[in-house]
């Protein structure tokens, strides 16, 4: 396997941003995505990029709103209290259709919380991240190869529909390293007839700006905005199905909590009970249909969450409560083992679920 | 199929994590999966460095190491806390320098190596690291030297290439430790 590497996935977010044509990186320092910015600040000044260490995570994120503006491929990574600093500029974003690439390491929270690895920004960065009514498309890796893919993938969506990527992942997302293959097609770039690069006296000014006074037009601005999140929800779902053809339970899991519940998966299988996994990559838009299919079937759902349960509503909704959904989970930094989970599969295959 | 989960752990400093990339990269030439977790705690703020290595050959699920089919502790905080892990049938290697102890279980194998001390009557006191790891893969049947030197051609940054020769070294100390 020679042309594959071993990265540490915050270091795979950076180099595949870097093959994405990204030229522009803000950040301040977190744990634990420090090594996305200390790979940009290696390497951006040697390849005529720009690496800057903002004063904060709100000016970082206005400096990408300000280089997205230009037309740009423009990023900015933190984690979980940072994102919330950023929060302001995501809806900024948003209400001047900018794209961006906004990467979210999670750790425990709320608050300053700790530092190992969460899912606890679930409800955050899927109901939009900031005020009014607006979405980002969020991406949930399960490996560092997914880290490197879905931040080139994140790139080409954000540009195609003016919105905001988010790579959500996590501590152990970011901490750990893989093999990963850096081979990538690259889509070719998205024209920006919109960006603010100077009329040359040629055309009428460009303007971004998310101030809109007039009710009835910034009614119609929502509008417009939400018929493009319904194609997005149409064409860009994305979701991985682990066995779940003749499962009888079903379990729901993203990053590494997917990750460990296939271990169970395979452990439960081996003892002969029907359990599959449906990993969404997508967690907006949330891969409703292969839920929804299962349902037919399935007669448990177990949402596996690295946060107090906070998936396990999208996979409510999009099961439309036909059946139970159990919640199987550890917090504040912890992680479910493969036996936890295995026994919430065992139990529920018992019938001793209280 | 086969899958070995391994967890090293020991002093920030020892080359704890260094030694886990090494045997990470090693089945990555040899065509396995594998997958390299640290700690990144504040535990490892001048303390205890630990990290979870999985090699086999299906892709790897959880990389979280919790019963560690071999076991590497440098040091004794290392080996007290992780030796009710280590999964029944498994393997305990010991830095013998630094932990006076012995194993209390009766069910795993343990080497016992004086890692450090051979390391510095050698004149390689940075290696310790590497001559546990030599024994690693001889108890594996897994010390093959062009492998053994491709990986370290790879985890040596060019700037240190001189040192690929004495890693070899201490990897081969090892090895041949009884």
């Amino acid at each position: 396997m020679a042309d594959k590497v071993l990265m540490k996935g915050n270091e795979a977010i950076a180099e595949a941003a870097i093959i994405a044509g990204c030229r522009h990186y803000f950040g301040y320092p977190i744990t634990p995505q420090t090594e996305v910015a200390a790979y940009m600040a290696k390497k951006m000044p040697k390849i005529g990029g720009c690496f800057l260490q903002a004063e904060s995570e709100i000016a970082a994120i206005n400096m990408v709103y300000g280089v997205s503006a230009t037309g740009k491929r423009v990023m900015t990574s933190s984690s979980s209290p940072g994102i919330s600093l950023k929060s302001e500029g995501l809806s900024y974003l948003a209400g001047c259709d900018l794209p961006a690439l906004v990467v979210n390491v999670q750790r425990g929270g709320p608050g300053l919380g700790g530092i190992q690895p969460s899912q606890s920004d679930y409800f955050q960065a899927t109901r939009g991240g900031g005020h009014g009514d607006f979405r980002m498309i969020v991406l949930a890796p399960a490996s560092v190869q997914e880290m490197a893919e879905l931040t080139v993938k994140g790139f080409d969506l954000a540009d195609k529909y003016r919105m905001t990527s988010m790579i959500l992942a996590d501590g152990t997302m970011g901490q750990m390293m893989e093999p990963v293959s850096l081979d990538f097609d690259i889509e070719p770039p998205v024209e920006k007839p919109w960006a603010t690069t100077g009329t040359k006296m040629e055309r009428e000014h460009n303007i971004v700006n998310s101030l809109s006074l007039v009710p009835e037009e910034l009614e119609v601005l929502n509008l417009k905005r939400y018929e493009k999140y319904k194609i997005v929800e149409e064409n860009e779902t994305m979701y991985e199905e682990y066995m779940v053809d003749d499962a009888d339970i079903v379990i729901a899991a993203f990053g590494i909590a997917a990750r460990v519940s296939k271990n169970a998966v395979n452990e439960a299988r081996k003892q002969g009970i029907k359990v599959g996994l449906i990993r969404p990559i997508t967690l907006w838009p949330f891969p409703k249909a292969p839920f929804e299919k299962a349902a037919e079937h399935a007669k448990n759902f177990i949402s596996v969450e690295l946060s107090m349960g906070q998936m396990i509503e999208d996979v409510k909704l999009a099961t439309k409560c036909k059946c139970p959904v159990t919640l199987c989970n550890r917090v504040g930094g912890m992680i479910p083992s493969p036996e936890q989970v295995l026994k919430a599969i065992t139990d529920i295959h018992n019938g001793g679920v209280k | 199929m086969s899958t070995k989960q391994f967890l090293f752990s020991g002093f920030g400093g020892q080359g704890i994590l260094f030694a886990g990339k090494f045997l990470a990269y090693k089945g990555l030439i040899d065509d396995k999966q594998v997958s390299w977790l640290p700690s990144y705690g504040p535990e490892m703020r001048g303390g205890t460095a630990s990290c979870s290595v999985i090699v086999s050959d299906e892709p790897v699920g959880s990389p979280i190491v919790s019963k560690p089919d071999m076991l590497i502790a440098m040091n004794l905080p290392s080996l007290d806390r992780y030796e009710s892990s280590v999964a029944p049938g498994g393997v305990i290697f010991a830095d013998s320098t630094l932990i006076e102890r012995q194993v209390n279980r009766d069910d795993v194998t343990v080497y016992y190596i004086p890692a450090t001390r051979l390391a510095s009557e050698n004149g390689m006191p940075t290696l310790a690291n590497m001559i546990i790891i030599g024994k690693v893969l001889k108890v594996l049947g897994d010390f093959d030297e062009a492998s053994v030197r491709a990986t370290l051609g790879k985890v040596i940054s060019a700037k240190r290439a001189d040192m690929l020769e004495v890693n070899l070294k201490a990897m081969q100390l090892g090895a041949d430790y009884e």
